[in-house]
């Protein structure tokens, strides 16, 4: 299989605290990662660093190198909104703009310079059916994105990272904030989704994680202590801890 | 004996609730009582119409449209200045400087908005109005334009640190899903920050030209004091607030001319009150 996203010796500091600890993985291409572990493991600030969302924090370093098809994210030249164009990302809390439901998908298409309105408007289209919200929202686009249920808001999100054709698609924690209902649609639509994109998922629902993803990293105190096919890890984890963590003793 | 404290103290709370508005109230129908005595001699129409303000001569000529040109005029040209100046600050502030910056920054403009008018109108006369008139060719420096630009020094303090609260108040979550989504910092702050915040922002502006308006002691001391009908920012003008500043103390209690300058106190309140109203509305209808 390709490797998509190459993490190589990946150290993540925030000031002097070490975040991260010599992270090494590849990820592969049409497959979902799901990331677990307790919380403060590091797994989100390794999600974040693959788009560099962490830029923004201040007083934040890393050591090592993350490649996207083998160009090194980190690499001094490298144009981190280009980056991030092509690593989509889905956050926690579903965090539509106070804008319609329309304008949220169209956003990343007018930043990236689109104007012609027939074309957003069939991407706008596409992109909430593949989100699979099209059906609930098409008689309602103008309509504020505040409108919408909590679990329709993230499928938003979803439908708006999906729209500028991402390649990698990170996910944090995208259900921890829905009803089972809503959890089960998004789980649905990221087994969909993973024929077109490479899916990070960070999750801390062990049974999202198995259901979900078909490899699975287990992060702890900031170290990837297991990465595997995801039968192996739940079925026959390598290390003592990883089955303890999964089966519940502790977390 | 519970219930009585708590009934005591509801009321008393109460009170203070209405007393602002009571006191707005007093002070309305005292306006109207000083000032619509005017209507006796002159007609509404004619009061703000009229083009000539000569308070004093015999017949008396009390047109205030002079007056209202050059506060609206002043107003005008000093909005056109310190909006974009003061929300770039702002952005600048909320968004772009590092922290150090920020914090000279946002002391400066604290600074800023503690001069006393006086000292502002005063540093104005002797450094702006001179700078107006070489770089224009005047006759005289104490023009409109000055006004507008020392007004706009003084609208910017409440702008920045209103507009700063605005962009600081929009959630750290919008910024974030547009960086995700590949939009630059300028693409963030202009079509999310920006939007998301605008009902601050509409009030910064708001209260900021409602300074303005209000502004007495500076404008008096370098517009030049000319009633006369503006033609362009480069002549002297004079405000209504100027004119009440000015003549109250030597209009005699109960002529025509301390009505009229009643009278020009009650279009003052009915602008601040119409500006006021207009932002509430436009917040109201942005939720």
């Amino acid at each position: 299989m390709d490797i998509k996203i190459r993490a190589d010796k990946f150290n993540f500091f925030y000031n002097e605290t070490m975040a991260l600890k010599n992270i090494s993985m590849n990820i592969f291409k049409n497959t979902v990662v799901g990331i677990i572990g307790p919380s403060g493991c590091g797994k989100s600030t390794f999600l974040r660093s693959i788009n560099r969302m962490n830029d923004v924090i201040f007083g934040a370093r890393h050591e090592g190198d993350i490649l996207i098809d083998g160009e090194n994210i980190y690499d001094k030249d490298i144009d981190v909104v280009g980056i991030r164009r092509r690593i989509g990302m889905v956050f926690q809390k579903s965090n539509p703009f106070p804008k319609s439901i329309f304008d949220n998908v169209a956003y990343g298409l007018k930043i990236n310079g689109i104007k012609d309105r027939s074309y957003i408007a069939q991407k706008v289209e596409k992109s909430l059916q593949d989100a699979a919200l099209w059906n609930e929202v098409k008689d309602r686009l103008s309509k504020s994105a505040f409108d919408l249920s909590g679990g329709q808001q993230q499928r938003l999100c979803i439908a708006r990272a999906l729209a500028v054709e991402p390649e990698v698609l990170l996910m944090d924690e995208p259900a921890s904030a829905l009803d089972p209902t809503a959890t089960l649609k998004i789980e649905e639509l990221i087994h969909e989704l993973k024929s077109k994109y490479s899916i990070i998922i960070v999750t801390h629902n062990m049974q999202q994680a198995a259901r979900i993803s078909d490899y699975t990293a287990f992060f702890m105190m900031g170290e990837l202590l297991e990465y595997d096919i995801t039968s192996k890890v739940f079925t026959k984890p390598s290390k003592k801890i990883t089955e303890d963590y999964i089966t519940g003793r502790f977390g | 004996m519970r219930k009585v404290k708590e009934f005591i103290i509801e009321k008393l709370i109460l009170i203070c609730g209405l007393a602002s508005i009571f006191f707005v109230g007093l002070i309305f129908l005292f306006l109207l009582k000083e000032g619509l005595s005017v209507f006796n001699i002159v007609t509404p129409l004619d009061f703000l119409f009229g083009k000539s303000w000569y308070p004093i001569s015999d017949p008396a000529q009390l047109g205030i449209l002079p007056l209202i040109l050059g506060s609206l005029l002043v107003t005008l040209g000093a909005a056109v200045i310190s909006i974009p100046i003061g929300i770039g600050c702002a952005i600048y502030i909320a968004e772009i400087a590092p922290a150090r910056i920020k914090e000279v920054l946002k002391a400066g403009i604290e600074l800023l908005a503690a001069i006393p008018s006086v000292v502002l109108g005063f540093i104005g006369m002797i450094t702006l109005v001179p700078f107006v008139k070489n770089c224009f060719h005047l006759p005289t420096g104490l023009t409109a334009l000055s006004g507008s630009i020392m007004l706009a020094f003084m609208a910017m303090p409440t702008i920045v640190s209103i507009a700063e609260d605005a962009l600081y108040s929009v959630p750290k979550t919008y910024k974030e899903g547009a960086l995700a989504l590949g939009a630059t910092h300028w693409q963030t702050i202009w079509r999310v920050m920006l939007p998301a915040a605008s009902s601050g922002l509409l009030a910064a502006i708001m209260l900021g030209i409602g300074r303005v308006i209000g502004e007495t002691m500076a404008v008096m001391m370098i517009t030049g004091n000319a009633a006369v009908m503006p033609n362009t920012i480069l002549e002297p003008i004079r405000t209504l607030t100027a004119t009440i500043a000015a003549e109250m103390g030597e209009a005699v209690v109960g002529s025509e001319h301390y009505f009229a300058l009643f009278a020009i106190g009650i279009v003052l309140f009915i602008i601040s009150f119409a500006i006021n109203v207009t932002a509430d509305l436009f917040l109201h209808r942005k939720q």
